[in-house]
């Protein structure tokens, strides 16, 4: 029986002898590999900064905001029905086991000493850090009583704090925010981009009540709540805290049986999800256009093995002359596929990789190389050898050996 | 007895048209022997080569190698029968381009399983024994037909078969070359080598010592040469 050894350099033989025609025919799966590992690692890239951008919002995390009304049959795009107001929130607060708050949002410009910074200022109630899981760098949170006193303090977001104060210590400083002067008690920890470009450090934080009156303006009710914010303690709670959230604000914010909510809650776990698997989704479409040439690239090792055992037919007779079983020439046959296939496989993998650090090196996208590239395009390449080698080396070694021998 | 064959038929069909390459063909060969067989083009001689080598099956008829039932081989025994007891040597050499003359001969020998230092030891003695001592790494291009039909019978020693079967081994080689290739099958049989050899030429045949003539797939004549 011939020894595994000599069947593999046999192959090797067969493939060196013709370098040019070898290194083309694997340059077809080389193409299909290099382009599904780009590929998957772009998709995989763009998913996690979607995931990171979803998560920023904070976890746990349900999100109120009134609006799905319906108005003539035509529904209403959230945030246009009647306001959410304090009293919906504090209902939520003292029935929930879970912290809430609720924030109403601006735009103005923020003035220091000598230069200015257009910026998002948020008005907060108390609890609001804990339920967006932002923290404090420098200074403090605020105090519930200022928040009820509606006391004139802010804290900055990072970036505001760059651009107000530069490096010097802005705890104690004031800033005026239209035209009424506020005194800056706390700096918010860094968190960075969040995906889509949007800075999340771009921010102003201030009790509800002056920003409700000094910034947003008339348009508001006196006790209006733009969104509530709903933390619970864990994932598992989240969604009994959804239905109960919606009963107790149903009840306040008075609908009537059978009709649809004013309001809406938005589980921010089931947005994430919603995110991903959309650019899941997303990526297999791609990738699997990109196994098609995977595929091509078998058809073309199909295509030159089918020619080589037609060149080959008078050594293929004189092989089984000599003591060659029909397995034999079968596997030595395949091996050569699986060898032309799996240096495409290794080559791919080599320019998959590259070209997916050059996209994020160059291109600035964000690309993660899965860890399985290596082990899969290897095996996959060897899989496609085997497959489309199969037919041709099949060929081969039904041939019989006195016709094959006749051959010219 | 080495090889008793009985009654080996074997018809092919060609279209509406039956051809008969053996009919009835029964012979006996013994160990040792150097045997010719002659005929005209189309009589069957090679097909009868090739069931004896085992590269073929005949129709009907038993064929008994040492005894062994070659017909009632499958596939697989049949190759080993072919790699361990038959060495073949044919009219166009059938040499593989892409190896040299040495890694040609030791080929029946890595379907046989021997490990790469045996089987360069025993190729080169066989190029030796045809005369090619120093020729091991010349590749077939670069051999004229008496060397390349001198690597093709050193190839058919390798696995010293227990008989040689050469269709017409100097078929493709002008008279002095084909001379010298007889020479040498000739010497291989006085060194114990069973030879069974089909040509076209007479005076071949006559250096034989039993010579079997066929026509139309059967066997007309069996014996020594008149
Ligand atoms: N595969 C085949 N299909 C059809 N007919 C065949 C086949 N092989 C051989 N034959 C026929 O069988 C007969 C015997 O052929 P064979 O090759 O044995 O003759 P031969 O005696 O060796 O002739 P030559 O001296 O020309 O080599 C011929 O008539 C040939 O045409
Ligand atoms: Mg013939």
């Amino acid at each position: 029986m011939i020894r595994t050894s000599d069947l593999f350099w046999s192959a090797v033989n067969a493939i060196t002898a013709h370098p040019m025609r070898s290194s083309l025919t694997s340059l077809g799966v080389l193409i299909g590999v290099a382009a599904v590992i780009a590929i998957t690692s772009v998709g995989l890239g763009a998913q996690s900064s979607v995931t990171s951008a979803i998560s920023g919002l904070g976890s746990n995390l349900l999100i109120v905001t009134s609006g799905a009304a319906r108005g003539g049959g035509v529904r209403l795009a959230s945030g246009t029905g009647s306001p959410l107001t304090e009293t919906d929130l504090q209902a939520l607060a003292r029935n929930l086991d879970a912290t809430v708050s609720g924030s109403v949002r601006g735009q103005a410009q923020v003035v220091a000493e000598g230069t200015n910074w257009n910026t998002q200022i948020e008005g907060v109630t108390a609890n609001y850090l804990v339920t967006r899981d932002l923290k404090i760098a420098e200074g403090r949170d605020f105090e519930d009583s200022e928040i009820v006193s509606r006391r004139k303090v802010v804290i900055l977001g990072a970036t505001v704090t760059k651009e107000l104060f530069g490096s010097a210590d802005p705890i104690g400083q004031r800033v005026r925010i239209s035209n009424t002067p506020f005194e800056v008690i706390g700096v918010l920890a860094k968190r960075g981009q969040a995906g889509f470009g949007m800075d999340q450090d771009d921010i102003v934080l201030a009790p509800i009540g002056p920003v409700r009156s000094r910034v947003v303006g008339r348009r508001l009710r006196s006790s209006a709540v733009s969104q509530i914010f709903i933390k619970a303690s864990s994932s598992d709670a989240l969604e009994a805290l959804e239905s109960d959230a919606k009963e107790i604000l149903r009840e306040t914010r008075r609908v009537r049986e059978g009709s649809e909510d004013n309001f809406s809650v938005q589980n921010m776990a089931s947005i994430l999800e919603a995110g991903r698997s959309a650019t899941q989704t997303f990526t297999l479409l791609l990738g699997a256009v990109a196994a098609v040439s995977l595929l091509v690239g078998g058809i073309g090792i199909m295509n030159i093995m089918l020619v080589a055992v037609t060149e080959r037919t008078r050594e293929i007779g004189l092989r089984k002359a000599i003591g060659a079983r029909s397995r034999d020439i079968l596997v030595q046959f395949t091996l050569e596929a699986v060898l032309v296939s799996s240096l495409g496989g290794f080559w791919g993998l080599l320019v998959g990789i590259s070209g997916a650090w050059a996209l994020a090196q160059f291109g600035g996208w964000p690309t993660t190389i899965p860890v399985w590239a290596a082990p899969v395009s290897l095996l996959f390449s060897s899989v496609v050898g085997v497959i489309f080698g199969a037919l041709p080396a099949w060929r081969a070694a039904q041939l019989h050996p006195v016709e094959a021998l006749r051959r010219d | 007895m080495m090889i008793k064959a009985t009654d080996l038929t074997k018809t092919y069909q060609m279209g509406p048209n039956e051809i008969r390459a053996l009919i009835n063909v029964s012979l006996s060969i013994e160990a040792g022997e150097y045997v010719a067989i002659i005929g005209p083009s189309g009589s069957g001689k090679s097909t009868l080569m090739n069931v004896l080598g085992g590269l073929d099956r005949p129709d009907s008829g038993r064929y008994f190698f040492d005894g062994e039932d070659v017909l009632a081989m499958n596939d697989d025994a049949l190759a080993a029968f072919r790699g361990s007891k038959i060495g073949f040597v044919f009219q166009s050499f059938q040499l593989l381009p892409r190896l040299s003359a040495r890694l040609n001969i030791e080929l029946p020998l890595v379907y046989a399983g021997m490990v790469p230092g045996e089987r360069r030891r025993r190729a080169e003695a066989m190029l030796v024994k045809v005369g090619l001592g120093q020729r091991g790494d010349s590749r077939p291009s670069q051999l004229s037909g008496g060397q390349q039909q001198r690597v093709a019978i050193a190839r058919a020693l390798a696995s010293e078969p227990r008989l040689m079967l050469c269709d017409e081994p100097t078929g493709a080689l002008d008279q002095k070359t084909g001379r010298e290739i007889l020479d040498l099958l000739e010497a291989l049989n006085r060194q114990g080598s069973t030879v069974l050899m089909v040509t076209h030429d007479l005076q071949i045949a006559s250096r034989a010592r039993r010579i079997i003539e066929m026509r139309d797939g059967a066997v007309i004549r069996d014996g020594a040469p008149q």
